[in-house]
Formats: C-alpha cells, sequence, structure tokens
C-alpha cells in the first residue's frame, strides 16, 4: 500500500536578498547510486542554517554540488549566478566547503601554506595573500599557529584551521560538513563561540542536535536524497514524529 | 595516535637555524661532494674537514654527542666494504685464518677502508644537522628554488604531510592484527609463512585503496578552494647578507680542505 | 625498529663520486622523461594521488611479516607502485619516497641518491612494471604470478645495479659483494613477491576497476614489456657470468678504464692539481687553474651579493 507523506509547513525566518538557490537537483554517482532526487533549497543573506539527517541521506552530496566538485542535473545558483563550467572559479572563491575530514582539508605541510592555498589559487598578490592569511587566522583565533606544522595540531586545532584555510578566499557562504564530530568538549564549545561570530551566512550539516539547537535559528531536515523539512529549528525540534520518522533525536 | 617519531627538526635559537634553507642544502652537498673527492688517506684534508664540521656543529648549538649518536647510522653498511682490507695489493700488516680463507689486510687496504668510513662518517653528520635545523618545509622551499621541478618538491610536499597519517593507519592495522593473532607463549602464531605474508599484503592493499580514496578527498577539498592543474607557492625565504657571507665562507674552507688533502 | 634500512640504500662515502655522478645522469634523464610524460597524459588530479601514494609507499615499508629467525620480510614497493600507478607516475613516487629517507632520515646518502633512485626506484619499477603489462590479457592468476615473479626480479635488478656500482667505485670486491647482495636480495625479494601479489589480489577483488582498462595500471604503453623483459634477461644473464668468473670481468672493467685495480680510486678528480683522464700535461694544469678562478670568482661574487643584500634586520 503506498503511503504518502504530507509534507508540512514550517516557517521560515525572514529573508533578505539570496545567496543560494538550488532547484531541483538530482544526483547519482557513477556506481549507480542515487544520492539526491529532487533537492530544492534556499539560503537567505545572514542565515544560519542546520542540515541534519541520518547517514546516507545525501548530505555531503549536497554539499559538494555547492561549489562544483559534483555536477548533477539541476539548478545550482550563487548570489544569483548560475552555476556553470565558466564562472566555476568565481563560485569556488564564494562558497567556502570545509570537509568533514581536517587530514583531507588541510594538506599542506605548514599551516601558512594551506591558508594561503585558497588566495593564491585565485590569483591574488603576495601583500594580499598575507594580509588574507593573516586575518583568516585571526577570525579562528589561531594566529600563534601560523607556521606550525599541520600533522602537529590536535584535532580541534585543525577543525579550526581548516575553517581559515575558506575563509581566507572572503566566501559569501560558509559550507561546513559535521564541524563537531570528533571534538572533545571543550574543542566543541571554542567551535561553537567560533561559527556563532563568524558574521557569514553559513549552511552546516551535523548530527550534533544540541548543536543545531544551540546555534541555528533554521534547520533542513534531509533523508533518502531529499529535503524533507525545512522551517524555523524550534519549530522542527518540536516535531516528534518528524524527527523519529528520520532517525533524529531531540535534544 | 600522534606519531612524531619522524621528526627530525629540533628547534633551538642559533646561527644556523636561521641561516637561509638554500645555503644549508648547497653548502652540505658542496661539503659530501668535498669528502666523496679527497683521495684515499687525505688526512689532512679529512681533519680539516672535521673541524668545519665541528665549527658548524658549534653554530647549531646542537651539541656534538647530537650528531655523533645518529652518526654511526651507516655503520653497518661498512661491512659492504671491507673486502677493501685484503683485496688491495700492499704490504701485509695483518694474516689471519677465518673459516676456510687466509686473508691478509694490506696497508693500502687498511687506508682505503678507513678513507671510505670517514669520508661517510663526516657526510653523514652534516647531511643529519641539516635536518636537524631546517624544517622539512623549508627544506622543500630549498628544493623548488634549486630548480628541482615542481612536480617532484609537490609529491615530496604530500609525502611529508601524508607520512604521518598514514603510518597511524599502519599502526593501528599492525595493532589490530596483533590483537587477532595472540598465541600460547613459546609457539608461533599464525599459520605458515604464506600465510602471514597474506595478511601483510592484505594491510598493504586495504592501506592503498584507503590512500587512493584519501588523494580523491584531497582533491576535492584542493578544487574548493581554486586549484585547478596547476600549483602556486610564495617565496617565504629571501638571502640577507649573513647568507651570502655564510655561504662565501664555506666554499672557501672547503677549497682549503681540497687543497690540504692533497699534500 | 619501525622503520628498518635495507642493505640498498647506500650512503654517502661508499660511491665514487664519478659513478655518482654518472648514476644522477641517467636518473636525472628518466626523471625527466618521466615528468613530461606524466605532465602529459594525466590529469590535475594527479597531483595529489601521486602524493597521498607516495606516503602510502614509505608508509607500507612500514608492514612487515615474521618470517623466521627473528628476520622479517617487508616491501620496497617500486614494482607495485609501477603496477598500481603506471610505470612513470610510479617511478616519481618512488624517486620522492627515496628522496626523503635520504633527506630526512639519513637512510641512504644525498650525494649517491642519484644511485639510490636508480637501483630503488626507477630500475625495479621498470622491471615490475613490464613484466607485468606483458600479461595484460591474461586470466588473474597469470597476472598475479608474473607480478610476483616481477617484483622478485626487481629486487634483484636493483640489487645487482647495487653491487656493480660498489665495484666499480673500489668499494668492494665484485667475487664477494655480488653474491653477498644477491643471496639477500633473493630473500629480501621473496617478502616483495608474497606482499606485492597478495596485495594486488586484494585490490583486483575490492576495486578492479583500479587495475583494468583505463586505469592508470593500465596507462604504461606494450613497449614496456620489452624494457622488463631485456632488463629481467640481462640481470638473468649477467648474474651466472659474475658468479662464475668475478676476477674475469673485474679484468675486463681494468681493461676497458673503469677501474683502476683499486690502487688509486677513480675518483681522484684533481690530484696534485691535475686532472686524471687528462694527465700530467699543460692542460691538466689549465683546467685546475679554471676550477680555482671559478671558486675565487664564485666567492666574489657571493660577499657582493651579501653586502649589497639586506642585513639581518
Ligand atoms: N563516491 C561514492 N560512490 C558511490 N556512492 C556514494 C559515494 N559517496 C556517497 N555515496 C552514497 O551516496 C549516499 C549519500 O551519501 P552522503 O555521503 O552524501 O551522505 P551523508 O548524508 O553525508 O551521510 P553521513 O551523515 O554519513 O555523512 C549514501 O548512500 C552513500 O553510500
Ligand atoms: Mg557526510
Amino acid at each position: 500500500m503506498p503511503v504518502t507523506h504530507l509534507k508540512k509547513q514550517f516557517s521560515l525566518p525572514e529573508c533578505s536578498g539570496d545567496v543560494l538557490t538550488v532547484q531541483d537537483l538530482h544526483f547519482s554517482y557513477p556506481d549507480g547510486h542515487n544520492a539526491l532526487h529532487g533537492v530544492s533549497l534556499k539560503l537567505c543573506e545572514g542565515d544560519k542554517v542546520a542540515l541534519v539527517g541520518p547517514n546516507g541521506a545525501g548530505k555531503s552530496t549536497l554539499m559538494l554540488h555547492l561549489n562544483g566538485i559534483l555536477n548533477g542535473h539541476g539548478d545550482v545558483e550563487v548570489a544569483g549566478q548560475r552555476l556553470t563550467r565558466d564562472n566555476l572559479p568565481a563560485i569556488r572563491s564564494m562558497v567556502g566547503l570545509v570537509f568533514q575530514s581536517p587530514d583531507d582539508q588541510l594538506f599542506s605541510p605548514t599551516v601558512f601554506e594551506d591558508v594561503a592555498f585558497g588566495p593564491l589559487h585565485m590569483g591574488l598578490s603576495e601583500e594580499e595573500v598575507r594580509a588574507r592569511v593573516d586575518s583568516a587566522l585571526e577570525a579562528v583565533r589561531m594566529s600563534a599557529y601560523r607556521d606550525r606544522l599541520s600533522h602537529h595540531l590536535s584535532v580541534g586545532e585543525k577543525k579550526r584551521i581548516a575553517i581559515a584555510t575558506v575563509l581566507s578566499m572572503k566566501p559569501s557562504l560558509l559550507v561546513l560538513d559535521e564541524p563537531s564530530a570528533g571534538l572533545d568538549p571543550r574543542a566543541r564549545r571554542t567551535l561553537i563561540n567560533l561559527l556563532r561570530d563568524l558574521p557569514i551566512t553559513m549552511l552546516v550539516s551535523t548530527h550534533d542536535m544540541k548543536l543545531v539547537q544551540e546555534l541555528f535559528p533554521r534547520t533542513i531536515v534531509m533523508d533518502e536524497g531529499k529535503v524533507v523539512a525545512d522551517g524555523l529549528t524550534i519549530e522542527i525540534l518540536e516535531d516528534e514524529a518528524l524527527l523519529n520518522a528520520h532517525g533524529l533525536e531531540k535534544p | 595516535m600522534h606519531f612524531d617519531a619522524f621528526d627530525r627538526y629540533h628547534e633551538k635559537d642559533s646561527f644556523l637555524h636561521h641561516l637561509d634553507p638554500r645555503v644549508k642544502v648547497v653548502v652540505t652537498i658542496v661539503f659530501i661532494v668535498s669528502n666523496a673527492l679527497l683521495p684515499d688517506a687525505a688526512w689532512f684534508g679529512f681533519l680539516f674537514a672535521w673541524i668545519f664540521l665541528l665549527l658548524v656543529n658549534a653554530a647549531s648549538k646542537l651539541g656534538v654527542a647530537y650528531t655523533l649518536k645518529r652518526s654511526l647510522l651507516a655503520l653497518p653498511f661498512a661491512l659492504i666494504a671491507i673486502t677493501v682490507l685484503f683485496s688491495i695489493p700492499g704490504k701485509p700488516v695483518l694474516q689471519f685464518h677465518f673459516l676456510m680463507w687466509d686473508l691478509t689486510v694490506t696497508d693500502m687496504g687498511l687506508l682505503r677502508f678507513v678513507s671510505i668510513l670517514v669520508r661517510s662518517w663526516l657526510s653523514v653528520q652534516m647531511a643529519i644537522l641539516l635536518v636537524a635545523v631546517t624544517r622539512f618545509p623549508d627544506l622543500i622551499h630549498a628544493l623548488e628554488h634549486l630548480r628541482v621541478p615542481a612536480i617532484l618538491t609537490t609529491i615530496i610536499a604530500f609525502l611529508y604531510r601524508y607520512l604521518f597519517v598514514l603510518t597511524d593507519e599502519v599502526f593501528r592495522l599492525l595493532r589490530a592484527r596483533e590483537a587477532r593473532s595472540a598465541a600460547v607463549p613459546g609457539t608461533r602464531s599464525g599459520g605458515g609463512v604464506l600465510w602471514r605474508a597474506k595478511i601483510a599484503g592484505n594491510m598493504a592493499g586495504q592501506l592503498f585503496l584507503r590512500s587512493y580514496e584519501r588523494s580523491d578527498r584531497i582533491y576535492n577539498a584542493m578544487v574548493a578552494r581554486g586549484y585547478s592543474g596547476h600549483l602556486y607557492t610564495l617565496n617565504p625565504h629571501e638571502m640577507k647578507s649573513t647568507d651570502y657571507f655564510a655561504t662565501a665562507f664555506a666554499i672557501v674552507v672547503i677549497f682549503v680542505t681540497q687543497i690540504l688533502g692533497r699534500f | 625498529m619501525l622503520y628498518s634500512p635495507t642493505p640498498m640504500h647506500i650512503p654517502d662515502g661508499f660511491l665514487a663520486i664519478t659513478i655518482s655522478i654518472f648514476c644522477w645522469v641517467i636518473s636525472a634523464a628518466v626523471i625527466g622523461v618521466a615528468i613530461s610524460r606524466t605532465n602529459k597524459s594525466l590529469g590535475e588530479k594527479q597531483i595529489p594521488l601521486m602524493g597521498v601514494m607516495a606516503a602510502f609507499i614509505f608508509a607500507a615499508q612500514m608492514i612487515n611479516f615474521p618470517v623466521a629467525g627473528g628476520t622479517s620480510g617487508h616491501l620496497l614497493g617500486g614494482a607495485l607502485a609501477a603496477i598500481v600507478l603506471g610505470p612513470w607516475a610510479g617511478m616519481l613516487v618512488m624517486t620522492a619516497v627515496i628522496a626523503v629517507q635520504g633527506l630526512l632520515f639519513q637512510d641512504g646518502g644525498l650525494v649517491v641518491m642519484g644511485a639510490n633512485i636508480l637501483n630503488m626506484g626507477l630500475v625495479t619499477a621498470a622491471v615490475g612494471y613490464g613484466l607485468y603489462r606483458a600479461t595484460k590479457n591474461q586470466p588473474k592468476g597469470v597476472r598475479l604470478a608474473v607480478a610476483g615473479v616481477a617484483a622478485w626480479l626487481s629486487v634483484m635488478t636493483g640489487a645487482l645495479l647495487c653491487s656493480i656500482e660498489l665495484w666499480l667505485s673500489g668499494t668492494s670486491q665484485l667475487a664477494v659483494v655480488f653474491p653477498a647482495m644477491m643471496g639477500v636480495h633473493a630473500l629480501i625479494g621473496l617478502g616483495e613477491a608474497l606482499i606485492t601479489v597478495s596485495a594486488l589480489a586484494f585490490i583486483m577483488q575490492t576495486r578492479p576497476d583500479l587495475l583494468g582498462a583505463g586505469s592508470e595500471s593500465a596507462s604504461g604503453s606494450s613497449s614496456w614489456a620489452w624494457v622488463g623483459g631485456l632488463i629481467a634477461l640481462v640481470v638473468v644473464l649477467f648474474s651466472p657470468l659474475a658468479s662464475a668468473d668475478p676476477d674475469g670481468l673485474e679484468r675486463v672493467a681494468i681493461n676497458m678504464g673503469f677501474i683502476n685495480n683499486g690502487l688509486s680510486a677513480p675518483y681522484q678528480i684533481i690530484p696534485d692539481y691535475t686532472i686524471p683522464f687528462l694527465g700530467e700535461t699543460a692542460l691538466s694544469t689549465i683546467v685546475a687553474g679554471i676550477v680555482g678562478v671559478i671558486v675565487v670568482g664564485g666567492v666574489v661574487f657571493l660577499i657582493g651579493r651579501g653586502l649589497k643584500a639586506k642585513s639581518h634586520s
């Protein structure tokens, strides 16, 4: 017997200017696995949005589409520009994507080289690159770590440097994949404070519902390659049926 | 687990630590070439080279023991050269019987053998000093500036970065193997050699796949930050006057070594 | 010991400078070709792939398995790297591994690094890949068996080259170094072969696409089979010759001017201000003079630059 789920409407925060628009995005991996079918969402200037959903829901896959690392069917627009092959470099400097494992994100021997990688590849001048590295490290409060070796850092430090590696590109949208995974309580607290203070639009995938409750006014729930709910976090966290249906827990 | 056993850099606030890495690389290589050029039994040359080494060591504030301890590394290889003791014609200095051979150590052979060891011993100490006073990423920059092809220096930089991550993985794999192959004390555990080799090979295969997939994720992280096939780097080093003077000084000393070695 | 140096990493001091330079020239030429080939044929993904693979080979060399009597088998990796990455990329990866071992760990010298790269990186990759490539359309079992032989032969080839270099440098007698190196490496090669085969079997089972058509592994042309076969043939032919009549070879080398019967080493390039190849001639004195002038000129130049450069601020 086919079951139809009624998609419940949640209220959304006020919006002033779109930073990101995704429309009807479909994607299958080369092995045939259908990871996204028909994802649509919109992010507004200054939004801080949590992206939640069970393992395998397609969160990471969606994020890889936001700056064109994966190309599915459908539309991705960043700051009004439709993502195409030609404006890829421009889009990539606007969308700062931080991957789940900081060991993959930090691929250079030293912190400085890693934070400088983005600005250098945007073609900025040497002074500008250096200035950006300094201000990005300042923003994540890691200025003292400029000349450290990446492999000497703790997980929490690596995560903060990983965020600096994209902040140095001055993105208009920060996309973080599970930033709090693997952190001890203190490092997690530091990260939360950091994310709260960053004056930038962000989309953050996480399994950490406490983090969602504390930090993000808006939440998007994904499951099986689809957006199943999108609205104010307080409303979504109250909907126990929704949470249970998608393997989430109320914090 | 953090794997720091591979770090060779030794932080100190010394003249040598502040020297431009290019200078250090070039002088090290010239020094080693010079040792190789010194004829056998060039005792004055060897002595002078050693004095230079001690001087460099003093400028590093690491202490003589630091390099001395580590310099024994190449010693096992001396076995390879042992035959020159007997094979080079000269006046016999020592004769003995070993297993089924009558062996005669000649004076020329002895000079040759000791010369090889001294050359190796001096050279390896300078190489030890080089990495002790230069952070490896700076060494990579130096190679870049000395016209080593970018693709090689880039591979070396990645190798250095992921050395630590992947050896961590190896140790996790090894520990997991140990945990599963508990044996009754005194007996050898786990099947024959072939079986053990197969387990080791599977570990290598597994490590390969993980590394392969990791390289994909790293590629994504690079692309996300604007990489499109060409790598850009900044030059963080600038030659100062002390760097030039140090190079000139070292070259003079090494040249004098060569002359002394020929008297 | 975590990191066990193999008897094939030659330290500085053990090779004559002429041999070191000769090996550097060959290695640099091959590396140059490898760079231009990889630049041409491989995508931008290749850089992180080769980088992480170099770390993989380095780490995989630490995987060991007990053999007998406290000895253990482990991997050098030249054949494996070339088989999974293709010959040129495999060579670059091995070059980086050997460079880091020499630079960072003094496992192998710096000036002799050209020889170490040649022995352990380039030749192992060529033999390993070549023989494996020859089995392109064969069933899996055959490919694995040949890969094992190729891995073993790759180590033997490296050991052979290593002993020849030591011999030509006047560091060892061929009659001793050759059987010793080959004997030890016949065993080491077995470990190499076993690990290489089971690693490949594992990869074939879990990710056959990485070794199939269109993969990096298949990127080498079919002429590699000839290269690998030829080198292997030389090793196989040379070995009995060297063991049966090392003195004969020594005589040949002396006659051809490679070695000087050890009396005066071939690395005396400027003994007593004369150049050995040129003899006690006026020319020789002139060359020695030019070397002196170059050194003095260089020193003056450096001091000049030093005076001009910004002082230690
Ligand atoms: N490279 C790939 N090839 C094939 N399938 C993949 C690949 N990467 C992910 N998938 C599949 O796509 C689906 C979505 O994966 P994705 O990583 O986007 O999920 P996720 O929501 O990020 O999960 P998690 O919370 O575990 O990180 C999963 O079923 C996964 O198995
Ligand atoms: Mg994910």
